[in-house]
């Protein structure tokens, strides 16, 4: 069958369309072939240097790399009590900023998702997205000159008595808060609209309180939604290392990752403390999934 | 279905793995060529004889230093040696001394502005090649007390130009600290920093370790510290808990001196260790509060600047022209005058703008620059009868990590 067909005198293009017509698998490859090697090499391949990298180790008297495996790294890192230290306060204001956000972007969503008229809701989705036109620096920088010593936040507590939270721990957890807001708006927002209004209706006819109603009704549909709102506020809190720099003085693992990478040269050690947040990110993954975040996304 | 996902998966997963081993192979060839490379720097000469420009070079150099008017009308030093020598200049902008070094050794770069933390790494490196000073005319009029110093000179042989100095000063707010300082113990936690504590400043970087140890040469003579930059384990953990006794008065440490600007102008930092040009910038200021700037009567660390050339340079004739070109009177005076330093060339005073440029920076005056200890790479080799006892940069770079914590 296949050498009579070729005996035809056909187009050189419409041989090539049968030939491919006819190989499903060798189609989609070919099909596949950019984007997932894009994926694998340029994605995964990174990752994969990273992981390896971090088993590497720096000559002391030199300091050029040796390319001697080895767990010292990552032994290091758990033997510093400064190393552990930065895990624990990176992820403690990462899981504050996710739950600050949760609390904040709830009402808002709910009440553009069930209460504003479609105009409204209009509004309120171009209001969340605004800051996001704006580059992250600015706002950034905006916040240090409201919490520095003359600013206004510090001009607003004065007639109460309080001086401002200045620059520290405190200003790191507003500021991501704020910057990771809107990511935390629209999942939420998304996963309630899904939610039938019937639903809210047969929970009140049934004698359900409001609050009922939200305890037994809407939060649990809208747990997922929350939980893949989540992962970006977290994922993004714990990835940055801009924002400590400009409003304290405190470290966050990427500080850490980037002084080992600019200052010291000790890329072994900076890819071994990289990959912590990858591993931390894998385990939270792994619940959100369980928590059917991922329908949500 | 579920079975054919399952292929996807697994042929994705076998895909990773190849490609790893693949890379973790290749880099491994790539950097034992480095090395072969790098080796071959100890063969190296200085340029015997100088050719034809290239018609470009490109340098690794500190914000302010390779000016063409594009910040500043006012400030440009490289558009006449373009013009006078073809050789177009391409400048990337190093932050620290440590990103020099990284930015030097992927030999991309002709030549680099190093400070003395970053020139004995590039040597030790093979990343620099010695300079004929001979090809350099404009080198006789350099201070000589810039010339064959530690930094800049391994075994008598020169490793570079020099391009300026200064020191590092202690800046305060007229309006908060009303007694002037004349001592470095305002900042270091103590009781006389008590009234500043969450006000005060210190430069973000492992060498300011250097300052802590500096001020414990003169309260601790136990110590026995003579040089700031080589310090034995006893003498390094005195000093490390000094920068965490002052962690507790810090308010915020700067390494980006706009940063530092825009602190003393708030208020937020009212006492703590700065550069000339920055108290220049805020006395300019009108709206920021009064401040002062001393060289406390312990001294203090600072900084001299080495043009150095490239053991892989692409254009080494225009290197060397633009050696020349720096440590000329004119294009020294401006760029002196421009960043706030003190000029490397003798005649650069009578070409400053500002007369008095060479008085305010003190560039003649070594008796106070007596008084600093320019900065240099910590190495195990403690240089004296202590022999391998001492701690190295990367020591340096954990213990800044702690003590930031």
């Amino acid at each position: 069958m296949d050498a009579s067909a070729a005996s035809h005198r056909k187009p050189a293009g419409r041989g090539l369309a049968g030939f491919l017509y006819r190989r499903r698998r060798l189609r989609l490859s070919l099909l596949l072939a950019g984007p997932v090697g894009w994926l694998v090499i340029a994605y995964l391949g990174s990752l994969a240097v990273l992981f390896i990298a971090a088993f590497w180790q720096l000559d002391d008297f030199s300091g050029e790399i040796v390319q001697d495996p080895g767990f010292q790294n990552f032994k290091e890192l758990i033997e510093t009590p400064v190393y552990r230290s930065i895990v624990g306060r990176t992820v403690l204001i990462a899981a504050l900023v996710t739950l600050t956000d949760a609390i904040l972007a709830f009402p808002i969503a709910f009440y553009m998702a069930k209460v504003a008229s479609p105009r409204a809701r209009g509004l309120l989705v171009v209001a969340v997205l605004m800051p996001l036109w704006a580059s992250y620096l600015v706002k950034v920088y905006t916040w240090r000159i409201m919490l520095q010593n003359d600013g206004v936040v510090n001009w607003l507590l004065d007639p109460l008595g309080i001086d401002g939270p200045g620059f520290g721990n405190v200003a790191t957890w507003l500021v991501f808060s704020y910057l990771w807001l809107p990511f935390m708006v629209l999942p939420i927002y998304a996963g309630l609209e899904r939610i039938p209004n019937s639903m809210l209706d047969a929970s009140g006819d049934l004698g359900g309180h409001p609050w009922i109603t939200f305890r037994r009704v809407v939060f649990p549909l809208a747990l997922p939604a929350v939980v893949a709102g989540s992962i970006f506020t977290f994922s993004l809190t714990l990835g940055d290392y801009i924002a400590p720099t400009l409003v304290s003085s405190t470290q966050f693992i990427g500080n850490v990752v980037y002084s080992n990478v600019g200052v010291a040269n000790n890329l072994p050690l900076a890819a071994a403390f990289a990959t912590v947040p990858v591993l931390i990110m894998l385990v939270y993954l792994l619940i959100a999934r369980r928590m059917g975040a991922f329908e949500e996304l | 279905m579920n079975a054919h996902r399952f292929r996807w998966w697994t042929a994705l997963a076998v895909l990773t793995l190849a490609l790893a081993a693949l890379t973790a192979a290749g880099c491994g060839d790539d950097d034992d060529d480095d090395g072969g490379g790098g080796g071959g720097g100890d063969e190296s000469q200085a340029l015997q004889k100088l050719g034809k420009g290239e018609g470009e070079v490109n340098l690794v150099a500190w914000a302010g230093y390779v000016e063409d008017g594009s910040t500043d009308p006012n400030a440009d030093w490289v558009t006449g040696f373009e013009k006078e020598t073809g050789c177009q200049v391409n400048v990337k902008i190093g932050n620290t001394s440590d990103e020099m070094v990284t930015l030097m050794r992927t030999g991309k770069y002709d030549g680099v502005s190093a400070s003395g933390d970053a020139t004995l790494r590039l040597v030790a490196g093979g990343d620099v090649d010695p300079v004929n000073t001979d090809l350099i005319p404009n080198y006789k009029d350099v201070f000589p007390a810039l010339k064959d110093q530690p930094h800049n000179t391994v075994d008598g042989v020169p490793y570079g130009v020099p391009h300026g100095r200064g020191a590092n000063l202690l800046m305060y707010n007229k309006d908060v600290v009303k007694e002037a300082p004349d001592s470095w113990d305002v900042v270091w936690g103590g009781a006389e920093s008590e009234p500043y504590a969450g006000k005060v400043t210190a430069y973000d970087n492992p060498i300011y370790i250097a300052d802590a140890a500096l001020f414990l040469r003169e309260t601790n003579p136990d110590l026995g510290i003579e040089n700031v930059y080589e310090l034995d384990d006893k003498q390094f953990d005195a000093v490390v808990d000094l920068l965490r006794q002052q962690r507790e008065v810090i308010g915020e440490y700067w390494s980006d001196y706009t940063k530092e600007i825009s602190a003393f102008t708030s208020g937020d930092s009212v006492v703590g260790t700065t550069w000339q040009v920055i108290t220049n910038l805020v006395q300019a200021d009108k709206k920021a509060p009064p401040v002062e700037a001393i060289l406390p009567r312990e001294g203090s660390t600072g900084w001299s600047d080495t043009w150095m050339i490239s053991s892989e340079a692409e254009h080494p004739n225009c290197m060397y022209m633009w050696m020349n070109h720096i440590v000329s009177p004119e294009a020294n005076a401006a760029v002196a005058e421009w960043y706030g330093e003190a000029p490397a060339n003798q005649k650069s005073c009578e070409m400053t703008d500002n007369e008095d440029h060479c008085e305010i920076y003190h560039a003649d005056d070594e008796e106070y620059f007596d008084q600093v200890e320019y900065w240099t790479t910590p190495t195990k080799d403690c240089g004296d009868d202590r022999g391998d006892a001492c701690k190295d940069y990367s020591e340096w770079v954990k213990a800044w990590t702690e003590i930031k914590g």
